[in-house]
């Protein structure tokens, strides 16, 4: 950013203190929890997200309590309670019809919500609908603009709703969009409209950018860009919750991600952590040095299945499976030859859980 | 931290509103579809009647010549198709498009889509008319409106009569095609009304009777009036008043945003 251009330290200081200023002071959203002055919490919120990949342990900036929202019988969100971190990527996912896009619209005070509370910022996305709208940047599922417009002009129109707009110029090359300032809408591929799509949900500088299906119907160069691009909204200290449909995605760029179905939270943890815990664990298949008795391996609290394959051993388990069955194995006198170890993705918890929930299988594989 | 007095409502920037405007201004005069209909296809319309050698003849009842009849009718067509075409299908687009509704995520009031549309369509049938009233008198020695603020009265009641029934379609049309084709069904029977196939006192006392009420004949009228140095009757005025106000307030209170 900006930063580099300056040399004094004193000036740096004095450039984030009042960008500080500029994010909390005139819009009135710290003075309503004025022990909280925090001059530098995104800093801080990183540092933990890399020390330990969690939640960030700061003070929530979305807190969403049994929401309701409903069309007609069993669409909708039936209850969805849960809070998102300053500083987060926080994923939302579930099956078509699960209640994503109607979450994040009430967030943003798109969407007037049946019942429940929603507290984003300090402010009620209902009442305060002006303040959340200069705080909250959006970019909605289909995102459409006048075909005839040009890059430039649309940035610079949707700058100037906000009291506190980025710098064209500079999100313009941040987002790789500069080259195509003159280019109108209709004659931008898929990836660069997403591009442009996520530049405008940052142009009014948010706090908070609401992310909805953002690589559906990109190439895989343009989806890997666009989660790169992802992660440069949050090192600007930009809270991000992302609606998509991708596990690969949700893994890739979520700290923590809430799988919703049928309008309920079916599960809230980090994508490992749900990996791990819905995903029916670790898969090792090895071929044993010597033949052994299968209580070797299924006594141990680790090891959940046994099974062969000709030759090969197959265990599944949970936890620290792979020192577990190579300790136990040893002890034996067997040796584990050829292993291979497939830890369970977020896909398999996801499959699972939806799986279990009873829906159609093919419908919950279906992105 | 110093304590503001926080704003409850927070209002977007005014440039926001100009910036609007600066943008579907260019945008018109990019795909200029609207230019050409409402200020192309009225001029080339005053050449070509022109050319007729026939329409030089006085208008009876009038101090007019047919010629000169036919300019608050080309007005009223140059009104027609910005009102009927060029005011509504954008503002049709941009909703079945989702550009309202993008729109609708920012601290912008989504209204202000709307009032920019109008603005720049004003613009547009402002110029139309200056052009027109210009051009006939310059080039053709059609005299120019001797009752000024009645020829204004009239030209603002038209586009406000107009406009409204536009912004109704906007508000209704669920696609641009549906807008288009509400458009042409009205634009018809509105410009027979105005006398632009044959002159208004030539139609039968019953279609000038039903002509009365609409508010393209109003226009005509309360123009002719004017440009014959009368301050137009009450009638047309009122006319094209009652339009202005029933269909602007059908249009606020049905127009669909999503």
């Amino acid at each position: 950013m900006v930063e580099g251009k300056v040399s004094e330290p004193i000036e740096v200081i004095a450039m984030i203190t009042l960008r500080n200023l500029r994010r909390h002071g005139p819009r009135g959203i710290t003075v309503r929890t004025p022990s909280a002055p925090d001059p530098a919490p995104v800093e801080d919120a990183r540092q933990q997200r890399t020390a330990v990949h969690g939640p960030p342990a700061t003070k929530p900036v979305v807190t969403v309590d049994r929401l309701r929202k409903t069309y007609g019988p069993a669409v909708g969100v039936m209850d969805v309670s849960f809070s998102v971190s300053e500083g987060e990527i926080f994923g939302i996912i579930g099956p078509n019809g699960a209640g994503k896009t109607t979450t994040v619209e009430c967030i943003s005070g798109m969407r007037i919500p049946d019942s429940g509370v929603i507290d984003v910022l300090g402010l009620d996305p209902q009442a305060d609908r002006a303040l959340i709208r200069e705080s909250v940047g959006v970019q909605l599922q289909e995102s459409a603009l006048p075909p005839m417009i040009k890059t430039g002009e649309v940035l610079e129109l949707f700058a100037s709703f906000y009291r506190h707009p980025a710098d064209t110029n500079e999100l313009m090359d941040a987002l790789g969009l500069a080259a195509k300032r003159n280019t109108r809408f209709m004659r931008l591929s898929g990836g660069l409209k997403q591009r442009l799509s996520i530049a405008l949900a940052l142009i009014g500088n948010p706090q908070i950018a609401i992310l909805d299906e953002l690589t559906t119907g990109l190439d895989p160069q343009a989806r890997r860009d666009t989660w790169e691009l992802t992660e440069h909204v949050r090192d600007r200290g930009v809270t991000v919750i992302l609606v998509t449909h991708f596990m690969d995605e949700a893994e890739r760029l979520c700290d923590r991600v809430m799988l919703i179905d049928r309008g309920k939270v079916a599960a809230l943890d980090t994508p490992a952590g749900l990996a791990e815990r819905e995903g029916g664990g670790s898969r090792l298949r090895f071929v044993p040095s010597a033949p052994f008795a299968d209580q070797v391996l299924t006594v141990l609290p680790e090891v959940a299945e046994v099974g062969h394959d000709g030759q090969r051993i197959r265990v599944t388990g949970a936890g620290d499976l792979v020192s577990a069955v190579i300790r136990a194995l040893g002890a034996a006198g067997v040796e584990a030859r050829d292993m291979q170890v497939e830890s369970a993705t977020l896909d398999d918890a996801y499959v699972r859980l939806i799986h279990h929930a009873g829906h159609d299988h093919k419908e919950a594989l279906r992105p | 931290m110093t304590t503001h007095a926080i704003p409850s409502r927070v209002r977007p920037p005014g440039r926001a509103f100009s910036e609007l405007v600066k943008v579907e201004t260019k945008l018109a005069l990019r795909v200029p579809a609207g230019v050409v209909l409402g200020i192309v296809v009225p001029v080339i319309f005053l050449v070509i009647f022109n050319a007729i050698p026939a329409l030089r003849k006085p208008a009876a009842g009038t101090t007019l010549t047919l010629f000169a009849q036919y300019v608050p009718v080309l007005i009223c067509l140059s009104l027609c198709l910005i009102a009927l075409v060029s005011l509504p299908i954008p503002l049709v687009t941009y909703r079945q498009m989702g550009v309202l509704r993008r729109f609708s995520t920012t601290p912008a009031p989504r209204s202000w889509l709307l009032a920019a549309q109008v603005v720049t369509n004003l613009a547009m049938a402002v110029t139309a008319i200056i052009i027109l009233v210009t051009g006939a008198a310059v080039f053709f020695g059609v005299p120019m409106a001797s009752q000024l603020a009645g020829f204004v009265l009239s030209a603002v009641l038209a586009i406000a009569a107009m406009f409204a029934i536009g912004l109704l379609i906007a508000a209704i049309a669920p696609a641009p095609a549906v807008a288009g084709v509400i458009g042409t069904v009205l634009l018809y029977p509105l410009l027979f009304f105005a006398g632009l196939w044959a002159p208004r006192q030539d139609l039968s006392p019953m279609w000038q009777h039903i002509g009365n009420y609409t508010p393209i004949s109003a226009a005509v009228q309360a123009m002719e009036a004017a440009m014959q140095g009368h301050f137009p009757p009450a009638q047309p005025l009122l006319v094209m008043a009652a339009y202005a106000i029933v269909f602007s307030i059908a249009a606020i209170k049905l127009f669909r945003w999503e």
